[in-house]
């Protein structure tokens, strides 16, 4: 029975217990694997290097070879499978809450089946199923949504009661339980097995392995990677992709120019017990008690039980070190709260034996989502780390994904919430990601509910008015580092209440909100939106111009001082970013883009831009504090302050002018607004910010100005119908299937990126449709509120999901956006999506389990502008995420 | 009646404050890592002072534990003025100049000192000026000295001390207009305080002490254990050199009144004391300020009340004995406690109980299964064990927190006995100071890395 567990701690029995790979490689490398180290010299150039041995360095060598790229090598400084991967649970999960999450742990969890088949090596596989369980309903209602998102992607799952959760497995104890999940496909597997099989297929490919190889650094020469430096010496390679695991910020940050991949490790401990008398069989299904905090498989006849601590030992912190890896020893004081939740839910197993206790670290990122995608500052440097303990289940996913992102440019999936160009420098500081770690570890195991907010790296970014709004009662939010505002707590409101309103249901916030929407609708409100992201273009001659015409799929040869909504978008239409441009001068431009925008649209811009000295393009978010004045008033406090007439036919809407505003000169006065409300942008060089917003402020007394924050925008944009980029749009989703068509000028006399596949769709039709959902029997205060990624069932049969969802306070009734989909009957194929579709059916979204009726819009309430406006400007100013 | 574990911690946590020094670039460049402070009263209200202070004009940072007796006006001026004085003795000549230039012109005066004090730790407002006029004496004279030498820390200690007992004596023979102010410069006067003050900069630690309060450093030997130095001298009865020097500095005549039941002429307990002026002043002035002061003071049966055989005065000072020791990486913490503290405890506990707290639970041996046959049951059984032993420790966040509990509630086994804790925090006001003193406790902790990196430069 141990003798499985040998074979996880010692490669070298476990090799010789694998006799295809030992012939195979040592046919390969022609001596045997045990006499001489390094059998083979490194060859001098390749097309791909892979630095990294474990489950994700071998599932990209894996998918590259299986997709025809031939020329890779594989770069391992121990043995392989020997990192944390050698450590690992086994345990192959589909149930994530995040979308694309899923599909990697659903795809991984295909893969491994058929892996034994396909390779020959014995993977281990077992489909035991996996059990989640609930002590509150909270957690219920998490596990609920969780199982309507595997249900439409057909993945079976069942809610139970605690009894049928006995039923699967006996041991457990249910007397605190309210409900449990069953996901009857989940695996198990030996990691290190399906590693070498992985590796296995990918050498019978081509691909060759050198173990016991150290990548020192990675050269880069203009901005490309040209090759890997080793302790046996140099390769040249197009592209190199960092699987370092918990070694990647290091390696990262080895070569001269840095690419920085925020990971940092913690330890990480689970208990491996003797077998039981009756010895547990091998297809007993796993148990997660999150709420306990820990998982328990079996294992071997007896158990396997970790979990995630609240106060995790993060270490590493100051790169690899010798004296650390040593220290990493049982620690049974630090192990006992798991203990304890583990003898709680299994009581039965007070008397079973210890086998031993093991410490294996593990990385984490900073919102507990993997990394993966190509460096902004070098091309061809790819990475994929940063698993969250998830390693296994993503393995496979996550190796194919990155493979077909280097081999066709881009994945079959939106993988922008796993995108490393989501991080910046600034997310790059040790002291960051040691206290972020520490809270995002804990974090694993706690109930995610909607519009929660990291605690710790915080204030790091702000706008110079911070100290002036959390005096007024602000409360925030973070993005990308910047603090924003979430709403403002009324003087004498109860602050320790608001701070708790974490739940399904309606917050506690509700009403302040509300407040807030209706000032805006009714006089006028201040938001600070400093946030976004601002990049000024120029040159010399009409270089900005033609590029930017390249670029965007807007006409951009407008006279100065208008401002074009307009998308970025990538050869397939799709939304790479979706901003506003100002013209400011006949040869500079001013584009604001959303918070999370700032590294992957200046990475995009840099790749796409000719390299002509003549033009420019600077990063100004740091220049410039931006106020948004929203609501019927905004005219009145802007012409008071100004003295100049900000009426609609001195200053029409989508219009720039520099002016003055009080004391201060200057001002960039942009007629948006981020809601579809009537108002004005105010970009402000940051040091006059307190004095316009202290003028602003004291102006728009008269007109009952106050402040507001984001969930008061949010409730308006989305009531209004506005997509916003990261959440509603991405680089899948086209100007034509969220009726944007006005924001495309195929005609502009210019070819632009994109072009050809929007001239197609406008042909042919569109796949999808971005539409507006109406909830119609929902209880506000009652239900559980939608929050995105909900399903939408078409005349009962799904369609899509939901992007995002808010209160709308003017309809007293919930929104919810998302896409519609027109999957045929019998094949499941796609079709096209017309309007008729989509008004013609009965709609019903499903939150936590229960389906609630739905009207379809494709337009907006017009009822709900109380100003007259242009025709298509309405649906113009919704680009912004919030 | 019986208080609950969370209503003792209230009770021992109410004046807890701690400061950690600030890192720069991840690096802490002061010897001194930060300090935990609290006080539990015995007195109502409490006749305890403490301070700390950063010297902005010169390094170093200042604490001191103040000892207050017959009322806390004493001990309440030395806590809020003493380190001024200490800070203007060490200014250099320039630095002086500066400010007394700033006065005059009423430009902004450089800070000299960044307080850390606990939101209960008050400075009276109504004496500010006051205080500031006769600050600003002190450094004019300094000025018009100039001795051109460097300051030394240990005559800049005595300077200050000796210089603001005086001015205490004075303002109280001079008086003030204001009633108020009159009435509050005659009962600092006519109280008394002890103080123990230490100076930390770099490697340089002085400890000035006039009393009974105490500076106990505490070594980490090389095997792990605690052992307590004390930095300091008691200045009472129990010490043969302070006695001596009683009886050298007055006639043979007196020499058996001098010290009785323990006690300087039967009365006072701590032989070195601020403020006490009815042990410093001649009877003739006694009698007139007291004449001439405000009702309250007259009708006071204990300020009118003259010591008996009051031959010779003064038969008290406020000099302190200063103490300069070199810090070592293997000294680890200092604790600074009035004798409320140490009557209670032996410094050796003391050391041992602040110096294992401050290393957390490392000492305890960490548990490995090895080839043992254990259970889960029986793990978990240890490890519930192991956790409570510990708990004591981990309730507490502030060292001085720690040593009170233990100051209180130790049994005969020098473990915290609850019950015992709960009973003595519960006594009525009148009967707890037949029981235990006002306890005041400051533990600074050192950078040992600061400290031996200036070892090896020096």
């Amino acid at each position: 029975a141990a003798g499985m567990f040998l074979r996880l701690l010692s490669d070298i029995q476990w090799r010789a217990a694998n006799p295809k790979w030992r012939r195979m490689t040592s046919s390969r490398r022609s001596t045997s694997t045990t006499a001489e180290p390094h059998p083979v010299s490194l060859p001098a150039q390749a097309q791909v290097v892979i630095c990294g041995g474990g489950i994700i360095g071998t599932s990209v060598a894996y998918h590259l070879s299986k997709m025809g790229w031939k020329d890779i090598v594989l770069i391992e400084q121990g043995r392989l499978a020997a990192g944390s991967t050698r450590f690992c649970a086994g345990i192959v999960s589909t149930a994530r809450p995040v979308a694309i999450e899923l599909k990697m742990a659903h795809y991984s969890n295909q893969l491994y089946q058929q892996l034994e088949q396909e390779t020959g090596v014995q993977t281990g596989y077992v489909k035991t199923g996996s059990i989640s369980l609930a002590q509150t309903q909270d957690r219920l209602i998490s596990l609920k949504r969780i199982a309507a998102s595997l249900s439409v992607m057909g993945i079976p799952c069942e809610i139970i009661t605690p009894k049928q959760a006995v039923q699967l497995h006996p041991l457990i104890n249910i007397h605190d339980l309210v409900g449990a999940m069953y996901v009857p496909e989940d695996a198990l597997v030996s990691s290190a097995n399906v590693c070498v099989a992985l590796a296995t297929a990918a050498s019978r490919n081509g691909v060759q392995i050198h173990e016991r190889t150290t990548v020192s650094h990675v050269t880069v020469q203009k901005g490309r990677v040209t090759g890997v430096e080793t302790d046996r010496g140099r390769i040249q390679c197009q592209y190199f992709v960092n699987c370092a695991g918990q070694w990647a910020y290091e390696l990262g940050h080895s070569g001269e120019e840095p690419v920085h991949i925020p990971l940092h490790a913690c330890e990480h401990f689970y208990l491996l017990t003797h077998p039981l008398k009756e010895p547990l069989a091998s297809s007993l299904p796993t148990v997660v008690d999150p709420d306990g905090r820990i998982y328990i498989r079996n294992w071997q006849g007896g158990i396997l039980s970790g979990g995630f601590e609240k106060n995790p030992k993060p270490l590493f912190t100051e790169g690899r070190n010798q004296l650390e890896i040593q220290n990493l020893q049982e620690d049974w004081d630090h192990y006992g709260p798991l203990l304890s939740s583990l003898l709680r839910r299994m009581p039965g197993l007070e008397t079973l034996q210890i086998m031993q206790l093991v410490n294996c670290p593990e990385s984490f990122t900073p919102d507990m989502r993997c990394i993966m995608g190509e460096s902004p500052t070098a091309r061809g440097y790819f990475v994929l780390a940063g698993m969250n303990s998830a390693g296994v289940s993503y393995g496979g996913g996550a190796g194919k994904y990155l493979a077909e992102w280097m081999v066709n440019g881009y994945p079959s999936e939106n993988v922008w919430p796993l995108d490393l160009k989501r991080f910046g420098t600034l997310q790059s500081s040790r002291t960051f990601l040691r206290h972020r770690v520490m809270e995002v570890m804990p974090l694993m195991c706690d109930l995610k509910v909607p519009r929660w907010d990291f605690q710790t790296g915080r204030q790091l970014r702000t706008s110079p008015l911070y100290d002036r709004l959390d005096a007024q009662g602000a409360r925030w939010m973070e993005k990308h580092g910047f603090e924003r505002v979430k709403y403002f707590v009324p003087p004498g409101k109860d602050l320790l209440d608001l701070d708790h309103s974490k739940t399904f249901y309606k917050p506690d916030w509700f009403d302040i909100v509300g407040a807030e929407v209706k000032c805006c609708k009714e006089a006028v409100c201040v938001i600070d939106m400093s946030s976004f992201t601002k990049f000024e273009i120029s040159s010399t001659g009409d270089e900005a111009l033609e590029s930017l015409q390249y670029l965007f799929s807007n006409d951009l040869d407008v006279p100065v001082g208008h401002v074009v909504h307009t998308g970025m978008l990538n050869e397939k239409g799709g939304y790479e970013n979706d901003c506003s441009i100002a013209r400011l001068s006949k040869r500079s431009f001013f584009m604001i883009s959303p918070t999370d925008q700032q590294v992957h649209c200046w990475a995009w811009l840099k790749n796409h831009l000719p390299d002509d000295s003549n033009l420019t393009v600077e990063d100004v978010t740091w220049k410039y504090t931006a106020l948004n004045l929203i609501g019927p008033r905004a005219v009145d406090v802007l012409s008071e302050l100004s003295y100049a007439p900000m009426t609609a036919e001195h200053f029409p809407s989508l219009f720039c002018k520099e002016m003055s505003v009080g004391y201060a000169n200057g001002i960039r006065v942009m007629s948006i607004t981020h809601t579809g409300e009537p108002g004005f942008v105010l970009y402000i060089p940051i040091e006059y910010a307190l004095h316009v917003y202290n003028e602003v402020m004291n102006m728009g007394q008269k007109y009952g100005i106050r402040n507001a924050g984001y969930y008061a925008l949010r409730s308006l944009r989305i009531e209004k119908f506005f997509a916003f980029w990261g959440q509603d749009l991405d680089a899948f989703t086209t100007p034509m299937e969220c009726g944007r068509e006005f924001q495309v000028k195929l005609e502009k006399g210019m070819e632009f990126v994109g072009q050809e596949a929007l001239l197609e769709q406008k042909q042919n039709g569109v796949y999808k449709r971005f539409t507006m959902f109406i909830l119609e029997d929902h209880d506000t205060d009652m239900d559980v509120w939608p929050w995105w990624g909900e399903p939408i069932f078409r005349n009962g049969r799904y369609v899509g999901k939901t992007t995002s969802s808010a209160y709308s306070y003017t309809l007293e009734r919930h929104v919810c956006l998302g896409f519609v989909h027109n999957y045929d009957e019998k094949t499941g194929e796609e079709l096209v999506v017309t309007t008729d579709f989509i008004n013609q059916g009965e709609y019903e979204i499903d939150i936590a389990g229960q389906r609630f009726q739905a009207k379809a819009k494709l337009y907006p309430f017009s009822s709900l502008f109380t100003q007259r406006r242009r025709k298509d400007e309405v649906e113009l100013s919704g680009y912004q995420r919030e | 009646f019986y208080l609950t574990p969370p209503q003792v911690n209230s009770i021992l946590k109410a004046n807890e404050y701690s400061f950690k020094v600030p890192e720069f670039d991840g690096k802490n460049v002061s010897s001194v890592l930060g300090f935990d402070s609290n006080q539990l009263p015995a007195n109502a209200p409490i006749e305890d002072r403490r301070s700390a202070a950063t010297c902005l004009q010169t390094r170093g940072m200042l604490l001191g534990v103040f000892d207050g007796h017959a009322g806390c006006a004493c001990a309440q001026a030395v806590s809020e003025r003493l380190f001024y004085y200490i800070a203007v003795s060490l200014l250099p000549h320039e630095t002086l100049l500066e400010i007394e230039n700033a006065v005059e012109s009423g430009r902004a005066l450089l800070p000299i000192l960044q307080w850390h004090k606990h939101p209960n730790d008050y400075f009276s407002k109504e004496a500010s000026k006051l205080y500031f006029n006769s600050l600003r004496t002190y450094w004019q004279e300094l000025i018009d000295l100039n001795s051109g030498e460097t300051t030394d820390v240990r005559e800049a200690l005595i300077n200050a001390f000796k210089r603001l007992d005086n001015d205490i004596s004075l303002e109280a023979q001079v008086g003030d207009p204001n009633s108020f102010l009159n009435y509050l410069v005659l009962q600092v006067a006519f109280s008394g305080a002890t103080a123990c003050v230490a100076h930390v900069d770099g490697v340089d630690l002085h400890i000035a002490n006039t009393g009974d309060s105490r500076a106990v450093l505490g070594v980490q030997e090389e095997d792990g254990s605690w052992s307590a130095v004390t930095l300091s001298y008691d200045h009472n009865a129990q010490n043969e050199h302070e006695v001596e020097r009683v009886k050298m500095e007055h006639p043979k005549s007196e020499e058996k009144n001098l010290v009785k039941q323990d006690r300087l002429l039967g009365l006072l307990m701590p032989f070195r004391a601020f403020g006490d002026v009815k042990f410093k002043w001649s009877i003739e002035l006694q009698k007139r300020v007291v004449e001439s002061g405000p009702d309250q003071l007259n009708d006071n049966e204990y300020t009118k009340f003259i010591p008996p055989n009051y031959h010779t005065p003064p038969y008290l000072t406020a000099e302190p004995e200063v103490i300069h020791h070199k810090l070592r990486p293997q000294d680890k913490f200092l604790v600074l406690a009035t004798d409320g503290l140490w009557e209670t405890m032996h410094r050796q506990d003391v050391a041992r109980i602040v110096g294992e707290y401050l290393t957390g639970v490392h000492h305890q041996q960490p548990i490995a299964v090895g080839g043992y046959k254990v259970t889960l049951g029986q793990m978990h059984g240890l490890l519930t064990e192991r956790r409570a032993r510990i708990s004591s420790v981990f309730e507490d966040q502030n060292a001085a927190t720690h040593l009170i509990r233990h100051a209180v509630g130790n049994n005969e086994f020098g473990t915290v006995d609850h019950e015992r804790l709960s009973k003595m925090l519960s006594l009525p006001e009148e009967l707890a100071r037949m029981y235990r003193d006002d306890i005041t406790i400051i533990v600074v902790q050192f950078n040992s890395h600061v400290i031996g990196a200036c070892q090896n430069e020096e």
